[in-house]
């Protein structure tokens, strides 16, 4: 709060209405809802429901089918971020590097920030087609014979693909934006403290991005988690059969098509603890975080 | 520890703008040397092309007897102590300076040594594990020296080292600096626009303007020889008094109709020249000198400056602090061998 | 003397510069590769887009401009599909839009005030409610969206403009956002407002919205995109064909493409490339409102 403060008595109240009205009911009432109903187990037919304590967790982790979507998720969410972060950070480091075109290459660079993630999905369909696809001709050009939809691990790669394709321009606005801000003049006395760019690179350009890097980490775990789910759903076609899928989408399948709210419910628990787990841990890393200036 | 040539630099940035219009000078091995000119003349282009961040356009460079046009920063065996000192601020004091070091494949128990000598002889001993944000400001511009200095190379560049600090501390690090580099006879390039610095500092002083060397000599030349009337109103506080005035007879010029005095100059008379006279050369007189019109007293403690006109002319005279001379009409007596005559338009000394 | 052994013509040495550009050829290629895996498959899909259909079931994508572009566009834009006939380009552009600008302004008001509040003013509450409305920051939509979708449900909401947006507008990104910048505004100004007399209206309205014009400029381009990108929730919510957005139409699309005779690729393209033409062309146009927006937010 400001200093001087205005000490009017009602209308801070006006203005925060609306917000806590809207958080109250779309927020802390489903928030609530989703707990509650995970230690439900709802009658098939929809009438009523009975409490099961803990029962739809001890289900979930004792289901094979859960366990290896868990580990798929795993897997993606590593591969998307540390794919997506390192490509992002070879591409900003050489964008900061050129003069001539940096800003059209940034342009170039960034503008897929902007695309939605099931049209990035579809464009994705296209590019993999079974039988047209020009990345699917390129893979069998060189042996590999790619079926999207239909081999689990090359659905998985499409996955992938598509889903780091679409993050990276985030993650190099963030490291293009954290080069910038290193003083010109700290990467000058690196430059005569070092004769081999990659030793300043590794030496003194790394560990000054390393802030930038640690949100960013977070920031790409969420995205490979939650805003995924449009490449998944249109690049399986909504139809999850035998693909892979990660847990926020098995959230959907189970409790949208499959209609068991209990299990889905704990589900949703389990991630909301996940997240919850993740940003404490943020919160811990920016306390901790080394402030350079 | 060398010596380096200038050999016609010049300096022409992407964008077109010629920052530095042939610089042609030696550095002697051991000297100190201060770039100085106002803001914007190209002192640190100058400096940077000589380190080697930026490209040379023209000429060459060469230290120690080689030309170093192209050869990296990290290759020319240079250390540069900036600004805003660019310490590294992930590393220690101790890792900072030792950084330059390591690079060069030095010992560990090598490197030990001479970082903990040089944190000795900067009094920072106590802060080695600290990072640079622990530090005043004051102490990082020591780090800043040290990581200079525990390198031992041939030549030490500087930016403004010292605009940073205050006043106090200024004028210890300055004596500080010199101390250092005396000790240790590394070739040295100074650049700052503070021509207390510049004056008190060198060996010898490069004065520049818009990107032109416009002199370069001993300090004591520069005062008392400027070569021109941008080096002489630049160096000196107060500066030098540069007045409209035409060759006479008799070697004297006339300041205005009726107003004429003995400069030992051989003119053509009738020739517009600046006449130049240095505030403190010159001393007030009952009678029988020129008139002086004071409007402003200034008291500086140790003298006094004394504001008005001459001839209509604006004019300072710096008097020792018991002088009682007040404002209106005074006397000033010149003496020939301290007036200082330039060419008119182009300023150059005659 | 010394100055003698100075003017000795210094020996050469080979000069360096080939490296040196080596090292700016391998930087523009890299960037050059980046910038055309980014860029190669929409401007296919564009390509492919003015082809005939039966040639694009051949051939799938290609690089090539055909002389369907106009039909195709005219199909995209008007011709309606799916079951009702009611999802025509237009109409799900029309919906979108709605929902973009929608969320955008709804975001930006409604967490402006509640900025206002926390930061301007005496609040007995004010540490509770703080806690209150950043909580929603911790939990996505996407992890409560089954119960959120029985609120609206409840409310009788469905397909309506309002379950659309009203419960994305539901956590504090944008509170955050502006109670960040407010607190970065100098004391002075409140304290020189209140000298010249000026309630908490007045310096709200005459002061601070002014103040914040830029920011509230890469929030907007911020949140348009984000709510022009909605996919789950607008998939759940809207069921009636008149109700779908361009995203939410995508999944349409490629549901259409399977079963049909001669499906229609070259229009389902043109949906697509229509579909991230709005927001794309907003965040390249504003780029550097955006930029700052995005990366201000890393606290
Ligand atoms: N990268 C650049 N591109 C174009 N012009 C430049 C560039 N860097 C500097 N200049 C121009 O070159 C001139 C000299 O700049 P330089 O930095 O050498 O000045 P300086 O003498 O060090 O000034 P100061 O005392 O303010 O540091 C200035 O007019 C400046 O505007
Ligand atoms: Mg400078």
């Amino acid at each position: 709060m400001k200093r001087a403060g205005f000490a009017n008595p009602w209308l801070p109240i006006l203005l925060l209405v609306p917000q806590l009205t809207i958080i109250a009911v779309f927020f802390y009432w489903p928030a609530a809802h989703a707990i509650q109903s995970s230690f439900f187990l709802q009658d098939p037919f929809g009438f009523g429901s009975t409490f099961v304590g803990l029962e739809n967790y001890a289900d979930l982790l004792g289901n094979k089918e859960y366990l290896k979507v868990a580990g798929f998720t795993v897997v993606f969410t590593l591969l998307v971020t540390f794919l997506s972060l390192g490509l992002a950070l070879l591409l900003a480091v050489k964008a900061d590097n050129v003069i001539r075109g940096a800003k059209t290459y940034r342009t170039l660079l960034m503008w897929v920030y902007a695309v939605a993630p099931p049209v990035a999905g579809f464009i994705g369909i296209l590019m993999f087609d079974q039988s047209t696809g020009p990345l699917t001709a390129f893979f069998q050009s060189l042996g590999w014979d790619f079926k999207l939809g239909v081999v689990y691990s090359d659905t998985a790669f499409a996955m992938v693909t598509v889903s780091v394709w679409k993050q990276v321009p985030v993650n190099f606005i963030f490291f293009l934006s954290g080069l910038h801000s290193i003083p010109v003049a700290v990467r000058e006395a690196a430059l005569i403290d070092n004769r081999s760019a990659s030793g300043r690179f590794w030496d003194v350009t790394f560990p000054l991005l390393a802030p930038t890097g640690f949100f960013l980490l977070i920031t790409n775990i969420t995205y490979a988690l939650f805003d995924t789910f449009g490449v998944i759903d249109t690049l399986v076609k909504g139809e999850p059969g035998n693909n892979p899928m990660n847990l926020v989408y098995k959230v959907y399948v189970d409790g949208f098509r499959g209609n068991d709210l209990g299990g889905s419910s704990a589900q949703s628990v389990i991630l909301m603890v996940l997240v919850l787990a993740l940003t404490v841990f943020q919160f811990r890393l920016v306390e901790r975080r080394i402030h350079y200036t | 520890m060398a010596s380096v040539i200038l050999n016609n630099l010049k300096k022409t940035y992407p964008n077109g703008f010629q920052a530095v219009h042939g610089a042609d000078f030696t550095i002697r091995d051991g000297e100190f040397i201060v770039l100085v000119g106002p803001s914007g003349c190209g002192k640190s282009t100058l400096l940077r092309m000589i380190a080697g961040l930026e490209d040379i356009s023209e000429g060459t460079l060469s230290i120690d007897g080689q030309v170093v046009n192209t050869i990296d920063p990290a290759d020319r065996d240079i250390a540069m102590v900036f600004q805003n000192y660019a310490l590294y601020p992930h590393m220690s004091v101790a890792k900072n300076m030792a950084y330059g070091l390591k690079n060069r494949k030095i010992s560990k128990a090598e490197i030990e040594k001479l970082v903990a000598r040089a944190a000795q002889v900067l009094n920072l001993t106590e802060m080695l594990d600290r990072k640079p944000s622990q530090l005043s400001g004051g102490q990082r511009q020591r780090v800043a020296m040290g990581r200079a200095i525990v390198r031992n190379p041939k030549l030490f560049l500087f930016d403004e080292p010292l605009s940073n600090l205050d006043a106090k501390l200024r004028g210890q690090m300055r004596i500080e600096i010199r101390r250092l580099q005396r000790e240790l006879g590394v070739t040295s390039v100074y650049v700052t626009h503070d021509q207390v610095e510049a004056m008190t500092m060198a060996d010898r002083i490069v004065v520049l303007n818009g990107g032109r060397i416009e002199q370069i000599g001993t300090p004591a030349e520069i005062y008392h020889r400027p070569a021109s009337t941008f080096v002489a109103s630049f160096m000196g506080a107060p500066p030098m008094n540069l007045l409209a005035a035409t060759a006479a007879e008799n070697g004297a010029v006339s300041l205005g109709q009726d107003i004429q005095v003995a400069a030992g100059a051989d003119l053509a008379a009738g020739r517009k020249v600046t006449f130049g006279l240095r505030p403190e050369d010159v001393a007030l007189v009952a009678e029988g000198g020129i008139p002086f019109d004071v409007q402003i007293v200034e008291e500086l403690g140790a003298n006094r400056l004394l504001h008005g006109q001459v001839a209509a002319q604006p004019f300072t005279v710096s008097v020792p602090k018991d002088n009682p001379a007040t404002t209106g009409r005074n006397q000033l007596l010149v003496r020939p061998e301290t007036v200082h005559l330039f060419a008119d338009g182009v300023g150059a000394r005659i | 003397m010394m100055t003698d052994t100075l003017t000795e013509t210094p020996t050469l040495v080979q000069p360096k510069a080939p490296l040196l550009r080596w090292r700016v050829i391998t930087d523009h290629a890299v960037l050059i590769v980046g910038a055309l895996f980014m860029l190669m498959p929409l401007v296919l899909v564009f390509t492919t887009a003015s082809l005939p259909d039966a040639e694009i079931v051949k051939h799938g994508l290609q690089l090539r401009i055909g002389d369907q572009l106009d039909d195709n566009f005219t199909k995209a834009m008007f011709e309606t599909s799916g079951f009702t006939d009611a999802n025509s380009g237009l109409v799900m552009l029309k919906n979108s839009m709605i929902l973009g600008v929608g969320f955008a302004v709804g975001k930006i008001v409604l967490g402006m005030m509640a900025a206002y509040a926390l930061v301007y003013f005496r609040l007995r509450f004010a540490l509770f409610a703080f806690w209150v409305i950043f909580t929603t920051l911790l939990l996505p939509l996407e992890v409560r969206i089954l119960p959120s979708y029985e609120v609206i449900q409840g409310l009788g909401l469905m397909n309506t403009y309002t379950g659309l947006i009203v419960p994305l507008i539901a956590s504090a990104t944008a509170t955050f956002f502006f109670r960040q910048f407010f607190r970065s505004v100098p004391e002075e100004l409140v304290e020189a407002a209140r000298i010249d007399g000026a309630g908490p209206l007045k310096f709200f309205i005459d002061i601070l919205v002014p103040l914040s014009r830029t920011m509230i400029a890469a929030m907007f381009i911020i949140m348009f995109v984000y709510g022009w990108n909605q996919y789950l929730w607008p998939t759940m919510i809207t069921t009636d064909e008149g109700m779908f957005t361009l995203v939410r139409g995508i999944k349409q699309i490629t549901q259409v493409l399977e079963g049909t005779n001669l499906p229609e690729y070259g229009r389902a393209n043109l949906l697509a490339i229509i579909a991230v033409l709005p927001p794309v062309a907003i965040v390249v146009f504003f780029q550097s409102w955006f930029v700052k927006g995005l990366t201000d937010s890393d606290k």
